[in-house]
C-alpha cells in the first residue's frame, strides 16, 4: 500500500494493465511523449513502446474509430479524449458504432475498449474544458460509464473497465485529480462497475453524488453531522448499468434524499435516480426528494465557476430543509 | 424538382481491351465470373423479395457495381478484412458469406448470419474476415485504421479492405482516417467506389475536385488512381497491386473506382434524376455480359458459363427457400445482445 492521488493511482492502473496484458493499447492526443494533458499517462510510453502507447493527431472521430477497429481485431484498446467537451466530435462513433456493435452483430463482436475521459469544472476554462454531460452516454444502451471519486476506486474500476467486454467510458473527476489522496493497493484488484459504494452509513437523510461533487457532498455530510444528524453518504460511481436496489435500500432506511451533480438540473442524471426513487421507494420517503445541480445554463468562465458549482452551502440547505420539512 | 436533365451525362470510358490480355489466370477468372454471378443474382432475387413486401425496412443494391467487390474478393487473403457500408451486400458475399443466412438476414429471421439483429445494412461475417457493414458515412474508414493496426502489431500480414462510396469522400472522417493510415503506415486499402452520385445530388456538383477520392490522395501522401469499377480485371489487378504492397509493409493506397447504380439509392429510390442518356449508355458498360464476352474470347465454352449461371441460380433458390423457412424474431430476442452478459437485463 501507498498513499497516492487519484491521477496516481490511475498511472499505476494502466502501468499494471500494460503490464500484465499485451493486447492493451493505449491512444489519444499528446499521451505517448508528453504523458497527456493531464499527465495520466506519464512514462508509460518510455516504458512500453511507441507500439503500445502512442500518440494521434486531434481527430477524436478518429480516435475512437481506431479504438472499435482494435477491439473488434483483438486487441484491448483505452483511449484517452482530453476533455469531455472534445467527445462530441466522435459523438457518432460512440453512438452509432462502440455502443451497438455488439447488438446488431448478436454477439459476433465483442468491443473490449476503454474510453477514458476527463470531466467535470475545476480549471477554470469554461465550456468544452469544464462540462459535465455525463447523462448523454448514460442514456445509450450498449454502453457503460463508471465515474470514480477516489483514488482506490479509480484504480479499481479502470482495470475492471479494462477487463470488460463491454465499453465502458471511464469519466475522471478533472478537479479530483491531485486533490484527493489515499492508500491504495499496489497490486492487481478491480473494482465491480455496477454497485455503488456506501461511503458512509446513516439513518436520517442520504446524499447521493458521483465525480468531483463527492468532495462537497463529503464536505456537507460533516456540517450536518456537527448538527447531530445521521447522514448517509453514496457514491453512485457507475451511472450505466445503475445500481437501483442499492439506492432504493438506502432511501427506504433515511427517507430522505438530497441528489447533487455539477450538471445542469435538466435532464440530468439526478432525474433518474429521483425516479428510481419514485418507482421504488416512495412509501418510504418522508420529504420530497431535491436535487443540488448546476444551473441550466453554459458552464462559464473561471470568475464564476464558484456561482456555477453548487458548494456546501447549498448542499447543506437543502438537506435541513427536507429535515426540517 | 430540379431539372436534372439540364446536366451533362458523365458517360463511361470504354472497355481496356488489353485487360483480355492482362496476366490473370483463367481459372481465377472464372472464379470472378461466378462471383459477379453470385452478386448479381442474389441482389436480383432480394429486390424480389422486396416487391413481395417479404423483406421489410429499406435495402441498397450493388446492381451494376459488382465487379469492384468480385475483384476485390479475389485478390483478398482469406483472413484479410473487409469493412463495408449499407451498400454491402456484395462486399459480403464476396468474402464468401454463405448465402442463406445473408438473405435470412435481409429478411430478418432469426436464422440469419446475425439472428436477425443487423439487417440488410449490418451485414457481418467475422469468420470470413467481414468485418461489417455501417450505415453511418465515413466512420469505418476510421475504425478499419484500428482492425489494420491490430494486424500490424500482432504481426499477422492480414490486410484490411474498407469500401465507401463518392459522397464519404466530403465529410471528416475519410480525411482523419487517411492521414492516420499514413502516419501509421498502416495495412489498409481504401476504396471509394464512384458511382457518380452522392445519393441523388451528382457528386461533381457538391465536391471541389473532379475526382472526389483520387485528386485527395496527395494531400495524404498517397498515390492517385483510378481504375475502370465495371472492369473485373481491372479492379483485381488493382487490388492486388494494392494489397501485396499493404502486406509487405508498403503503407496504405487509395483506390477510386468508376461505377454505376443500375437502381437508385434505396429502394424508395427510382432514380428519376439521371439523364436517360447517361443511364443508357452505363447500361451498355455492364460488368457481367462484358465479362461473358471476354471469357468467351479467351476460349471458355458457353456450356461452361451456363452451367455456373444454373448452379448460382439454384444456390440463390435455396437461399430463398432457406430463409423464408426461418422464423420471426421474438419480443424476448429485443432485450439480449446488448451487454455481454446476454441481455439488457440492468436497464430493463
Amino acid at each position: 500500500m501507498s498513499v497516492v492521488t487519484l491521477a496516481q493511482a490511475l498511472n499505476g492502473g494502466l502501468d499494471l494493465a500494460l503490464e500484465k496484458d499485451p493486447n492493451v493499447v493505449l491512444l489519444g492526443e499528446d499521451i505517448g511523449r508528453t504523458g497527456g494533458v493531464f499527465r495520466i499517462t506519464d512514462g508509460l510510453r518510455e516504458k512500453y513502446g511507441e507500439d503500445r502507447v502512442f500518440d494521434t493527431p486531434v481527430a477524436e472521430s478518429g480516435i475512437v474509430g481506431a479504438a472499435l477497429g482494435m477491439a473488434i481485431a483483438g486487441l484491448k484498446p483505452v483511449a484517452e479524449i482530453q476533455f469531455l467537451g472534445f467527445s462530441y466530435p466522435a459523438y457518432d462513433q460512440i453512438i452509432n458504432h462502440v455502443a451497438r456493435m455488439r447488438n446488431r452483430s448478436a454477439h459476433r463482436f465483442t468491443v473490449p475498449m476503454v474510453i477514458r475521459i476527463p470531466f467535470g469544472g475545476g480549471i477554470g476554462a469554461a465550456e468544452h474544458h469544464s462540462e459535465s454531460t455525463e447523462s448523454i452516454y448514460a442514456h445509450v444502451p450498449g454502453l457503460k460509464v463508471v465515474v470514480p471519486s477516489t483514488p482506490a476506486d479509480a484504480k479499481g474500476l479502470l482495470l475492471a473497465a479494462i477487463e470488460d467486454p463491454d465499453p465502458v467510458l471511464l469519466l475522471e473527476p478533472i478537479r479530483l485529480y491531485r486533490a484527493v489522496k489515499e492508500e491504495v493497493d499496489e497490486g492487481d484488484y478491480t473494482t465491480p462497475i455496477g454497485p455503488i459504494r456506501v461511503e458512509r452509513s446513516g439513518d436520517d437523510i442520504t446524499l447521493f453524488s458521483w465525480g468531483a461533487m463527492m468532495k462537497e457532498t463529503r464536505a456537507a455530510a460533516a456540517v450536518l453531522e456537527d448538527d447531530g444528524v445521521s447522514v448517509e453518504v453514496i457514491d453512485i460511481r457507475t451511472l450505466s448499468p445503475l445500481d437501483r436496489d442499492g439506492i432504493a435500500a438506502s432511501v427506504e432506511k433515511t427517507g430522505r434524499a438530497v441528489i447533487i451533480h455539477e450538471a445542469p438540473l435538466t435532464a440530468g442524471f439526478g432525474g433518474e435516480i429521483a425516479a428510481v426513487l419514485a418507482e421504488r421507494a416512495l412509501y418510504s420517503l418522508k420529504a420530497p426528494v431535491r436535487r443540488v445541480t448546476g444551473w441550466d445554463t453554459v458552464f462559464p468562465l473561471k470568475r464564476s465557476e464558484s456561482h456555477y458549482l453548487p458548494g456546501v452551502d447549498r448542499i447543506v440547505h437543502a438537506a435541513r430543509d427536507i429535515l426540517e420539512g | 424538382m430540379y431539372d436534372y436533365s439540364s446536366r451533362p451525362s458523365r458517360l463511361p470510358l470504354p472497355v481496356d481491351e488489353r485487360m483480355a490480355s492482362a496476366d490473370i489466370d483463367l481459372g481465377q477468372r472464372k472464379s470472378i465470373y461466378r462471383s459477379l454471378q453470385e452478386l448479381r443474382q442474389f441482389e436480383k432475387r432480394a429486390h424480389d423479395l422486396f416487391l413481395q413486401n417479404l423483406v421489410k425496412g429499406t435495402t441498397h443494391l450493388s446492381l451494376g457495381m459488382e465487379a469492384v467487390a468480385a475483384g476485390f474478393g479475389a485478390a483478398m487473403r482469406p483472413d484479410d478484412y473487409t469493412f463495408a457500408t449499407y451498400r454491402g451486400h456484395a462486399h459480403a458475399l464476396a468474402r464468401g458469406m454463405e448465402m442463406g443466412p445473408a438473405m435470412a438476414e435481409l429478411l430478418g429471421r432469426s436464422n440469419g448470419v446475425l439472428g436477425g439483429k443487423g439487417g440488410s445494412m449490418h451485414l457481418t461475417d467475422v469468420s470470413r474476415g467481414m468485418m461489417g457493414s455501417y450505415a453511418i458515412i465515413g466512420a469505418h474508414l476510421c475504425i478499419a485504421n484500428g482492425a489494420a493496426w491490430s494486424a500490424q502489431m500482432r504481426g499477422s500480414g492480414q490486410v484490411t479492405v474498407c469500401f465507401f462510396g463518392d459522397g464519404t469522400t466530403n465529410i471528416g472522417a475519410f480525411h482523419e482516417a487517411l492521414n492516420m493510415a499514413k502516419v501509421w503506415q498502416l495495412p489498409v486499402v481504401f476504396v471509394c467506389e464512384n458511382n457518380l452520385y452522392m445519393e441523388y445530388t451528382p457528386i461533381d456538383l457538391i465536391t471541389a475536385v473532379p475526382h472526389p477520392a483520387a485528386d485527395r490522395a496527395a494531400s495524404y501522401g498517397l498515390e492517385s488512381v483510378i481504375v475502370d469499377g465495371n472492369d473485373p480485371d481491372a479492379v483485381y489487378l488493382a487490388a492486388g497491386k494494392a494489397i501485396g504492397r499493404a502486406r509487405e509493409g508498403g503503407g496504405p493506397a487509395l483506390i477510386e473506382a468508376t461505377t454505376y447504380r443500375t437502381g437508385g439509392h434505396s429502394r424508395a429510390d427510382p432514380a428519376k434524376y439521371r439523364p436517360l442518356e447517361e443511364v443508357e449508355a452505363w447500361a451498355q458498360r455492364d460488368p457481367i455480359p462484358m465479362y461473358h464476352a471476354r471469357l468467351l474470347g479467351l476460349g471458355v465454352a458457353e456450356g461452361e458459363l451456363s452451367s455456373i449461371e444454373r448452379d448460382v441460380a439454384a444456390d440463390v433458390d435455396a437461399a430463398t427457400e432457406f430463409a423464408k423457412a426461418g422464423e420471426e424474431p421474438t419480443g424476448e430476442a429485443l432485450l439480449t445482445e446488448v451487454y455481454a452478459d446476454g441481455s439488457s437485463r440492468w436497464r430493463n
